[in-house]
């Protein structure tokens, strides 16, 4: 990796001093399990890096009636040891598990997790964010077996890495951004961004901005269901968490949302719609997973992800249903 | 001449006991020390450049940013203006420096122009081979045609495909070079500590006898750290460079996985034919491999039924950009078995008939009929066989489906050549001297289990130096020969050694030497234990003569201690989610002649290791290539998939252990039994879905479009 | 853990605001007493923290017990800092990309992988290797576990495999079989070993309950 200045400021007014409106100029440590990775693999060459784990108001858990204030440097660990997350966020601690190794699980941070970047092969081997070399892109007729199945027009065909979000964004919750200028609340739908561009990011984060604490409501049940090959140390190959408002044993509204099939958590309101006002039964979770996949457009050599998906919503479904 | 036959085995009190492995604490306590773990104040670091292109010719090299760069000690080209790059991964350039990332600063400095030139990384489509495709000559035997036509014939065509693997090892290939004026010290990573100094003199046209080797432990090799390499050779020049400072220079993991040796895949298409009762009549395979550009892999088919009566057999090579072929664990054999064994299954399921009594019915066709036969029963046994098995895809209504499948194959082993040197002191101390190295099979705790049975001592008392070119030469640690090798060389210099020492106790006790035998720490006579001294009594009696005897095993000649010629039967008990195409592994069990065990604990390990590195090649592992950058996507530990502890189920290894195999002497086992894994697991998939998934590794990409119908 | 009987709402989506800056930054910090933040946040300009580097730096390390002093650029990792610098070289390079766990080291109670660290940002932290699981000649329980059941065979992935399971078993003192595979998840073995490790660890469990209850 390209050598940089470090800082490690004990308050959140110290970082946002810090941060850049530079692109890629100013870099966010905290569990640095991606970072440091791109980093040594030249993807990113900041000038300074940030490590924001000491700085006290971007940890901890805290509930209220409202729901739940997560911090951004709150860790996997901690958050699956919490009794709060356990009781009303299964899915997320469910998903937060899914990061199956437990160094990683006690290193990797919520704040992370949103924020780190694609594992599209093309992406790490140098081909940028979408994959291209001398203007073509890889992907389509490339190695595709673990890129995107929905909203892949181009030019972006990653997944979105992220474990947290499509739990997150199926609970309807906000991440909160700061920056100098102050704060403002981001929609955990709107946080994750197609980049239609290279010089696009796949988060709607300005390069001054840190995220510095997520809220969630409670009230739904919910679940996540993760497909992956390997039991541990491997990157899921579809994911869905749903959310359900219940009215008895009916469905008054739900929120189905898909992970590692999109550049970002998809949000299958086909599903949403057709879950409404139905008891969940194993049919009408068979059918809102093939509702969820209506618009999946698979690749080259990824058709197979449409099925896992399917089977993930119906897991997933199934799983939360049992409330 | 001395009798260095084996002690019968009710009479062995070392030989054949379940001992822990002598470096199991040095290795657990992170005090082990390995090439990459050399560390000392003058230590420089080196570091490689290598072509991110596959197929270029090299226009330029600007080594001059890198010069002088603080820090850097040595910048050398590797390559030069005109030369073609074949892979990526190739060497370009060198450097040395005083931090390892100064050194990696460095290597990002020398400029390279390079003119790219149109690859080829991918073989499957042999139509694009064109002709990068070179075929052997086809093989014929009977008459293929004839039997293919008979009317009674029932005949199955299938296509196979198995990709290429990397070795993966993971202390990364590489070695520390100290070039002084008087000599040069290399400390590698290597499964070659005798012969590696030879090598590597070779390439510098320096005396092999100035270059000393040292190597306690080595991180995985598997068959892929022989050479001294480039990089061994780059690192001496380095250190030259560098006013004969010691330079460390071992592979990034990118390079590692690069162009530090891998498995060749292979690909068939298959077609044979038998009776309606199963008896085989004919065989005919469409087969093509690689291994690099220079072409390479060529499984022997039919595996293991060679004798199949009509037959007809081509294969290609296919040159591609990739990095080069080296010897993996069992070379050629577990596609050979893969290729044969899915396409036996598939004739059984045609046949609706048990494979296990497809395979009984033509074991004659095999070369050890009868230690197959022995070994189906056992595996069929321990994995429950007939309660468990199913006629293909009549397993569970659920979604997820139970399935058995089996797998033969056949290794070499045996005894390489190899020299010990025992001796005896007269103050009762025993070294055991021999230029071997132990990869992590067990060879220290071997070698010293042969010396203490043979000289009656306990294990403590044998102090064994490995590891050195300068002890008694000892061959590679390859094709399952390292235990034959060193167990029957250091009985015979054990032998010898205690030979002396019962001449000269003789002559004190007044005895004849062969009435005399050394057991529990005493010298006694064979008909009256009760005449007798300690072996420190004994040793005393040397007066200020040690006693340094040789042995050495002859690999062409093994006398008796040490045999060739094993097989196995494997067997796969998974459960696929029809659903996901998941497969999980149940049960494993692996049935094994190996002749004489001399630690049956580290034989259980290496059938383990065995297994779960088939495993890795069933399930997940695959080298991926893209064909349009012509670059490999996975040269990393996260897409370059190995199973963990949560992915491998149950797994049972049997041994046969018995006079009979016994008899035969020290066979070899670190190959054998990581041949047949994946061919087991694969037919216990297709028995458990009810479909042949065509290629290996088993993901659900591939499971899924299986049961879908299509290709995958 | 800091409990806030009540978390203030987030504002509408995606508008800045000032106000709910302040809040948002106090919701975490309420307890923690910092009213005072509310004051300077907007009255006076930050003060600009110092930077280190980009040039080596002087790092105090607690290892093992021990000050170790090394300087560093701020990108050498932990894991190049021991192996490189200090001579402590237990644990392994392998991946050198947190996916493999051969470097694996206990900081502050958790398992870590320490390629993955910066050295700069293990300051201050209790960090415990391989090499302080024992004094010299001794044995801890994990390891010998490992060494009476064979979990290992190069020995490359070992020390990582044994601190795994060391701060696996801190935590879940009598773990199921089950547990076992899933608490060794961060690890991998190019051998083979896994069979030997997980009976390796479920043997350092019982061993070192008997130790406590010694």
């Amino acid at each position: 990796m390209e050598n940089f200045a470090y800082a490690s400021p004990a308050t959140l007014q110290e970082v946002l001093g810090l941060l850049s409106n530079k692109p890629g100029d100013v870099e966010i440590l905290a569990g640095g399990t991606d970072l440091i990775s791109t980093m040594k693999e030249h993807l990113v060459t900041p000038r300074l890096v940030v490590n924001i784990k000491p700085v006290k108001e971007l940890g901890g858990i805290t509930s209220g009636n409202y729901g739940l204030r997560i911090g951004s440097t709150v860790t996997f660990d901690e958050l699956t040891e919490n009794a709060t997350m356990r009781k009303s966020f299964p899915s997320l601690v469910e998903a937060a598990r899914g990061v199956s190794s437990p160094q990683i699980r006690n290193m990797g941070t919520v704040g992370g997790d949103l924020c780190q970047r694609p594992r599209c092969w093309y992406f790490r081997q140098g081909y940028g964010l979408l994959g291209t070399d001398k203007g073509k892109a890889l992907v389509p007729d490339g190695e595709n077996r673990y890129h995107a199945i929905l909203n892949n027009n181009g030019p972006a065909f990653f997944v979105s890495a992220s474990s947290l979000g499509p739990a997150l964004v199926a609970l309807g919750a906000t991440v909160r951004v700061v920056s100098s200028s102050g704060s403002r609340d981001i929609p955990a739908d709107k946080f994750f961004v197609t980049p239609m561009n290279e010089s696009m990011r796949e988060i709607a984060i300005q390069p001054n901005e840190l995220v510095s604490e997520i809220h969630i409501p409670i009230g739904a049940r919910n679940a996540t269901y993760e497909v992956r090959e390997k039991m541990a140390l491997d990157w899921p190959l579809a994911t869905a968490s749903v959310a359900l408002k219940m009215n008895g044993s009916t469905v008054s509204s739900a929120r189905v949302v898909l992970g590692h099939v999109a550049p970002t958590p998809f949000e299958a309101t086909a599903a949403d719609k057709l879950l409404a006002g139905k008891t969940i039964t194993e049919e009408v979770a068979t059918e809102a997973a093939r509702q969820a996949l209506m618009s999946a457009k698979p690749l080259s050599q990824n058709s197979y992800k449409m099925q896992l998906a399917r089977v993930a919503v119906k897991r997933a479904l199934l799983e939360a249903a049992k409330g | 001449m001395p009798d260095y036959s084996w002690p019968p085995m009710n009479d062995r009190r070392v030989i054949g006991k379940r001992i822990s492995r002598l470096d199991g604490g040095a290795k657990a306590s992170g005090r082990a020390k390995y090439a990459s773990d050399f560390y000392r104040k003058d230590l420089l670091f080196g570091m490689l450049l290598t072509s991110p292109h596959a197929h270029a010719k090299v226009v330029s090299i600007n080594l001059d940013d890198a010069k002088r760069l603080k820090g850097v000690t040595a910048v050398r080209a590797i390559a030069a203006p005109g030369d073609e790059i074949q892979w990526e991964g190739a060497e370009i350039a060198a450097v040395a420096a005083t931090s390892e990332e100064i050194a990696r600063d460095a290597i990002r400095k020398i400029k390279v122009e390079y003119q790219i030139l149109p690859h080829l990384v991918k073989e499957e489509d042999l139509s694009k081979a064109g002709p990068r495709a070179k075929a052997a000559g086809e093989q014929v035997t009977g008459d293929p045609d004839k039997a293919f036509q008979d009317a009674d014939a029932v005949t199955v065509e299938g296509f196979y495909a198995i990709p290429v693997l990397t070795h993966c090892c993971l202390e990364s290939h590489g070695n520390v070079v100290e070039w002084k004026q008087d000599g040069l010290n290399l400390w590698p990573s290597t499964q070659n500590v005798s012969g590696i100094g030879g090598d590597l003199a070779t390439s510098l046209k320096y005396p092999a006898g100035k270059i000393k080797v040292e190597m306690d432990h080595i991180g995985g090799g598997f068959g892929s750290k022989f050479a001294a390499d480039r990089w061994g050779v780059e690192t001496a020049y380095l250190s030259q460079m560098s006013g004969g400072r010691p330079v460390k220079l071992m592979l990034e993991r990118r390079d590692e996985l690069m162009i530090a040796g891998n498995r060749p895949s292979a690909f068939a298409k298959i077609k044979v034919a038998a009776k309606k009762d199963g008896t085989i009549t004919a065989w005919q395979s469409e087969s093509w491999a690689t291994g690099g550009i220079g072409g390479g892999g060529s499984p022997p088919l039919p595996y293991v039924f060679t004798e199949i009566p009509n037959k007809r057999m081509s294969h290609s090579a296919v040159a591609t950009n990739t990095g080069g072929v080296r010897a993996w664990r069992a070379p050629n054999h577990p596609q050979a078995s893969y290729l044969t064994c899915s396409a036996l299954e598939d004739l059984a399921a045609e046949l609706k008939m048990d494979p296990v009594d497809l395979f009984l019915k033509n074991l004659e066709v095999t070369a050890r009929a009868d230690t197959y036969r022995a070994q189906l029963a056992k595996a069929s046994e321990l994995i429950e066989w007939k309660k468990n098995w199913h006629p293909r895809g009549q397993g569970d209504a659920g979604p997820v489906k139970r399935g058995l499948g089996l797998a033969i194959h056949t290794w070499g082993g045996g005894g390489h050549t190899s020299q010990c040197r025992t001796v005896i002191n007269p103050d009762g101390s025993v070294q055991v001297e021999i230029g071997s190295q132990d990869v992590g099979s067990g060879t220290r705790t071997v070698i010293t289990q042969v010396a203490a049975e043979t000289l009656g001592l306990p294990m403590g008392a044998v102090q064994l130096k490995i590891g050195n070119n300068s002890l008694p030469p000892s061959g590679p640690s390859g094709g399952s020969t390292t235990v034959g090798g060193v167990s029957s060389s250091t009985r015979k210099s054990s032998v010898n050694a205690l030979n002396k020492l019962l001449e000269t106790v003789a002559a004190v006790m007044g005895v004849q030497p062969e009435q005399l035998k050394a057991i529990d720490g005493r010298i006694q006579m064979k008909d009256n234990p009760a005449k007798s001294m300690t072996w420190q009594a004994a040793c005393a009696k040397l007066g200020t003569n040690k006693i340094s005897e040789m042995g050495a095993n002859d690999q062409r000649k093994p006398e008796g201690l040490n045999s060739s010629g094993v097989g196995g039967i494997q067997m796969a008990d998974v459960s696929v989610d029809s659903e996901t195409g998941i497969v999980k592994m149940n049960r494993f069990v692996a049935v094994q002649d190996i002749g004489l065990v001399v630690n049956p604990k580290l034989a259980d390990s290496q059938v383990h290791g065995a297994v779960i590195m088939g495993i890795c090649g069933a399930l997940m592992e695959e080298r991926v290539m893209d064909e349009y950058t012509g670059r490999m996507l996975n040269p990393d530990m996260e897409f370059y998939k190995l199973a963990g502890i949560g992915d491998i189920g149950e797994i049972i290894s049997h041994l046969d252990i018995t006079p009979e195999h016994d008899k035969r002497g020290v066979v070899g086992l670190g190959e054998p039994p990581a041949i047949g894994v994946v061919a087991a697991i694969a037919n216990a998939v297709a028995n458990a879905i009810g479909v042949r998934v065509s290629h290996v590794p088993l993901t659900p990409m591939r499971v899924l479009a299986a049961l879908e119908g299509r290709n995958a | 853990m800091i409990v806030v009987k009540s978390p203030n709402p987030p504002t509408k989506k995606g508008r800045v605001s000032r106000r709910g800056f302040i809040r948002g930054v106090g919701i975490g910090s309420t307890a923690l007493g910092v009213g005072a933040l509310e004051k300077t946040a907007l009255a006076e300009p930050v003060a600009i923290p110092k930077t280190m580097g980009p040039e080596a730096v002087p790092v105090t390390l607690k290892i093992n017990g021990q000050p170790v002093n090394v300087t560093v650029e701020p990108r050498v990792t932990l894991l190049d800092a021991m192996r490189n610098q200090i001579g402590l070289t237990g644990a392994k390079r392998v991946c050198d990309r947190g996916t493999c766990g051969a470097c694996t080291v206990i900081i502050d109670g958790k398992v870590n992988y320490s390629c993955t660290i910066l050295t700069i940002d293990a300051q201050g932290r209790d960090i415990q290797t391989i090499e302080g699981l024992a004094p010299a000649g001794k044995l801890h329980p994990v390891s010998a576990a490992f060494v009476s059941q064979d979990g290992q065979q190069c020995g490359y992935c070992t020390p990582g495999f044994v601190m795994a399971a060391k701060g696996f078993l801190d935590h879940n003192p009598n773990p199921t079989y089950e547990q076992v595979q899933h608490g060794l998840g961060g690890n991998l073995c190019r051998c083979g070993t896994y069979v030997g490790v997980r009976k390796a660890v479920l043997e350092a469990a019982k061993e070192m309950k008997g130790a406590r209850h010694a």
